[in-house]
C-alpha cells in the first residue's frame, strides 16, 4: 500500500496523540509509585515528578508493619474471594435453569430478574432491609447482600443458550440427571462467559467501599479500600508524622498513602493485562443488550 | 431481549400448551415441573435472593409516605401522605441538588462522550497492532482502579501545601489555588476526573462498531481522492453514527444518575452548593442525618423521573434507529 504524504503526516500525529494519551492514563500511577519509595522532603518539596529521589522503603516498612492494614487486607480477599464464589454459585444456577426454554414459567420467572435493572428500590430501603435481616456489621451480610445481579444473570444466561439442546440429551440418555448436564457439559463449554462473569464480579468486590463503609463499624470487619478512605479523605494518618517532616525522615502521610494505594492496586494491575479481554467481552454484550 | 426468546417455543411444546387447556393443562403442567424439579431446585435459593434483597426493600419503599419509627416498623408506622414530597420539593435543597444533577451529567455528556468517540476513532486508525494493544491496555486501566484509589490521588495531587498540581503551579510563579475547597472547581475536577478514569474503556464499544464497518467502503473513498480526515467523516461517522445515537440515548436516560460513590469522596461543606447531587442528597439526609423516610421519598421521586427518562429515550431510540434497550 502506498501512502501519500498526507496519510503519513496523519499517522504521525494520530500516533503521537495516542502516545501522549496512554502516558496521561498511566502517569499518576507512576507518580504514586516513585513518591511511596522516594525520601518524603522530596515529594513534599516537588523534587519528585516522574523517577523516585532518595530512594527509601521507610514508607513499606510502615504499611507492612501496620496490623490494620494487613488485617483489612485479609477481609478484602475473603470478602472477594467469599462473595465471587458465592455470586457465582447463584449466578449459574438461576442462568441455567432460565436458559431452558421447556422451564414452565420461565417468562415470568424472567421478568421476575430483569425487572430489578430497570427499578431500584433505592439506597434507604435496601440499608433498613439489611439491617432488619441482621446483617449490620457482619461479614457474612457483606457477602450475602450483594452475591447476585440481574444483569450477569442474563449475560450467563443467553451463553447457556448457545449450548445446542443435544448435549444435554446425550448426558440423560445415559442416566444423567439436570445437574449432571450442568456441571458436565454446560460449565466446561461456557468458561469465556463464566470467566467474565467471575472477574467482574470479583473486580467489584474488591474495589467495592461504600456499603462495606455504610454496614461495618468493627474496625477488624473493614475491607482495604475503607481503610483507604479513612486514610486519604480523612486524612487520619497526617497528624501521626506531621511533626516528623524534615529531610532526613524516610516516612510521611503522603509516602505512607502512596504506598498503601500501591499495595491495594498492586494485584489488580498485575493480573489486569491478561483478563482484560474478558471485560471487553462484557463491556460488548452489556453495550448490546443495555 | 427475553420476549423474543420465550416466544421462540419449540413447535411440539406449544401445540402440547394449546391442546391441553382444561383439565389435561393441569396435570400436565405438574407433570413438567416434576420432570424439571431439578431446575426448580437450582432456582430456589435464587429466587429467594431477589425476593429479599431486591423485592423487599421496594415494600419498604412505603415509609416515603409514613412517618417511619423504628419502634413501629415499616407496616406499623403512620400514613402521612406526600408531606416529604412537598417538603423536599419546597425545600432550597431541591433546586440546587436538581441542577447540580443535571449540570455534572451534561458535562459529562459534552466533554467525555464525544472524547470517547474520538479516542476510538483515533485507535482504529492505528495500523501496528503492538502499539494498537499498549495504547488499548493503558487507557483502560484506569477504569479499574477503585474510586477510593482515585479519588486518594486526585486528593494528594490537588493539596494546596505539598500537591503535585500546586508544586507546579507554584514552581511556574503562579498562586496556590485551593482546589478541592471552591466550589467553582468541583465540577471541573470531577468531570476531568472521569475523563480520565472511563475513556479508554467506554471507546471500547465505539472501537468495535468502528471495527464493523466494510473496508470496502474506505477504499472507494480513497478512489475518490478522500483524504483520512474526509475518509472519517463521510465513512467513519456515519458508519457508526447507529452506536452513537443509541449510546447518547442512553446517556439522557440516565441524565439523573449521578453516582454518589465518587462524589462523597471529593467534595465537603463548602463545595455542597455546586457539588451536591440527589443521590449524595439522598445518603446524607437518610444514612448521615437519619431521616430514613424523608431520604426514601427523595430517592424515589429521583427514580420515578429517571425511569420515565429512560423509557422515554428507549421510545424515542426505537423510532431513531432499529436498535432499542428492550
Amino acid at each position: 500500500m502506498i501512502e501519500s504524504r498526507g496519510e503519513k503526516i496523519f499517522k504521525i500525529i494520530n500516533n503521537g496523540l495516542l502516545a501522549l494519551m496512554a502516558i496521561a492514563a498511566l502517569y499518576p500511577f507512576i507518580y504514586v509509585l516513585s513518591a511511596s519509595i522516594s525520601k518524603p522532603y522530596n515529594v513534599v518539596t516537588g523534587k519528585v515528578l516522574l523517577f523516585p529521589k532518595g530512594l527509601t522503603f521507610g514508607a513499606y516498612k510502615e504499611v507492612l508493619g501496620n496490623m490494620e492494614i494487613w488485617m483489612a487486607y485479609a477481609n478484602t480477599v475473603f470478602y472477594t474471594v467469599g462473595g465471587t464464589a458465592v455470586s457465582m454459585i447463584l449466578t449459574i444456577c438461576g442462568a441455567y435453569a432460565l436458559s431452558k426454554r421447556r422451564l414452565r414459567g420461565r417468562k415470568w420467572l424472567t421478568i421476575f430478574v430483569t425487572l430489578t435493572l430497570w427499578f431500584d428500590a433505592g439506597m434507604i430501603p435496601f440499608y433498613l432491609t439489611v439491617r432488619d435481616l441482621g446483617l449490620l456489621d457482619t461479614r457474612t451480610g457483606i457477602i450475602i447482600a450483594f452475591a447476585c445481579n440481574a444483569f450477569k444473570v442474563i449475560l450467563l444466561r443467553t451463553s447457556f443458550e448457545g449450548i445446542p439442546d443435544e448435549l444435554e440429551e446425550s448426558v440423560k440418555v445415559d442416566g444423567g440427571n439436570d445437574l449432571h448436564v450442568l456441571t458436565r457439559v454446560y460449565l466446561p463449554l461456557v468458561k469465556p462467559a463464566l470467566a467474565t462473569v467471575g472477574l467482574f464480579y470479583a473486580i467489584e468486590k474488591w474495589n467495592g467501599y461504600f456499603w462495606s463503609m455504610i454496614m461495618l463499624t468493627d474496625m477488624d470487619k473493614i475491607p482495604l479500600q475503607v481503610l483507604l478512605k479513612k486514610m486519604i479523605v480523612e486524612n487520619d494518618v497526617q497528624s501521626e508524622f506531621a511533626a516528623a517532616l524534615d529531610y532526613t525522615s524516610t516516612i510521611s502521610a503522603e509516602t505512607v498513602t502512596y504506598a498503601t494505594i500501591v499495595v491495594s492496586i498492586l494485584p489488580i494491575v498485575l493480573v489486569y493485562p491478561y483478563i482484560q479481554k474478558y471485560f471487553i467481552k462484557g463491556m460488548l454484550v452489556g453495550a448490546v443488550k443495555g | 431481549m427475553s420476549h423474543t426468546a420465550s416466544r421462540m417455543k419449540p413447535p411440539n411444546k406449544s401445540a402440547k400448551v394449546k391442546t391441553g387447556r382444561g383439565l389435561g393443562y393441569f396435570s400436565l403442567l405438574i407433570k413438567d415441573v416434576y420432570r424439571d424439579r431439578m431446575l426448580y431446585y437450582l432456582l430456589i435459593p435464587f429466587l429467594l435472593w431477589f425476593l429479599i434483597f431486591k423485592y423487599y426493600p421496594m415494600w419498604g419503599i412505603q415509609i416515603a409516605f409514613k412517618d417511619f419509627s423504628l419502634f413501629k416498623g415499616i407496616g406499623g408506622s403512620e400514613w402521612i401522605g406526600f408531606d416529604y414530597f412537598k417538603e423536599f420539593i419546597g425545600s432550597e435543597y431541591f433546586l440546587r441538588v436538581f441542577r447540580n444533577t443535571v449540570i455534572i451529567s451534561l458535562y459529562g455528556l459534552l466533554i467525555c462522550f464525544p472524547a470517547q468517540i474520538i479516542l476510538a476513532i483515533m485507535i482504529s486508525e492505528v495500523t501496528r497492532n503492538g502499539f494498537k494493544k499498549i495504547v488499548q491496555t493503558l487507557t483502560y486501566l484506569p477504569h479499574f482502579v477503585s474510586v477510593v484509589v482515585i479519588a486518594g490521588i486526585v486528593t494528594t495531587f490537588l493539596a494546596p501545601s505539598s500537591g503535585l498540581i500546586n508544586l507546579i503551579l507554584e514552581k511556574l510563579g503562579m498562586e496556590k489555588i485551593y482546589f478541592l475547597t471552591n466550589p467553582d472547581y468541583f465540577r471541573g475536577i470531577y468531570t476531568v476526573m472521569n475523563l480520565w478514569k472511563e475513556t479508554g474503556f467506554a471507546s471500547i464499544v465505539f472501537i468495535a462498531a468502528i471495527a464493523g464497518i466494510d473496508t470496502q467502503l474506505y477504499e472507494a473513498a480513497k478512489m475518490d481522492g478522500a483524504n483520512k480526515f474526509k475518509q472519517i467523516m463521510h465513512v467513519t461517522l456515519p458508519g457508526i453514527l447507529p452506536t452513537i445515537v443509541v449510546m447518547f440515548i442512553m446517556k439522557i436516560g440516565s441524565l439523573l444518575s449521578v453516582g454518589y460513590e465518587t462524589i462523597i469522596l471529593l467534595y465537603q461543606p463548602a463545595t455542597y452548593e455546586k457539588a451536591d447531587v440527589i443521590s449524595t442528597y439522598v445518603y446524607r439526609s437518610g444514612l448521615i442525618d437519619g431521616r430514613y423516610d424523608f431520604a426514601t421519598a427523595v430517592g424515589l421521586f429521583n427514580s420515578v423521573v429517571a425511569l420515565v427518562l429512560v423509557v422515554a429515550a428507549n421510545r424515542i431510540s426505537k423510532k431513531v434507529t432499529d436498535a432499542s434497550l428492550w
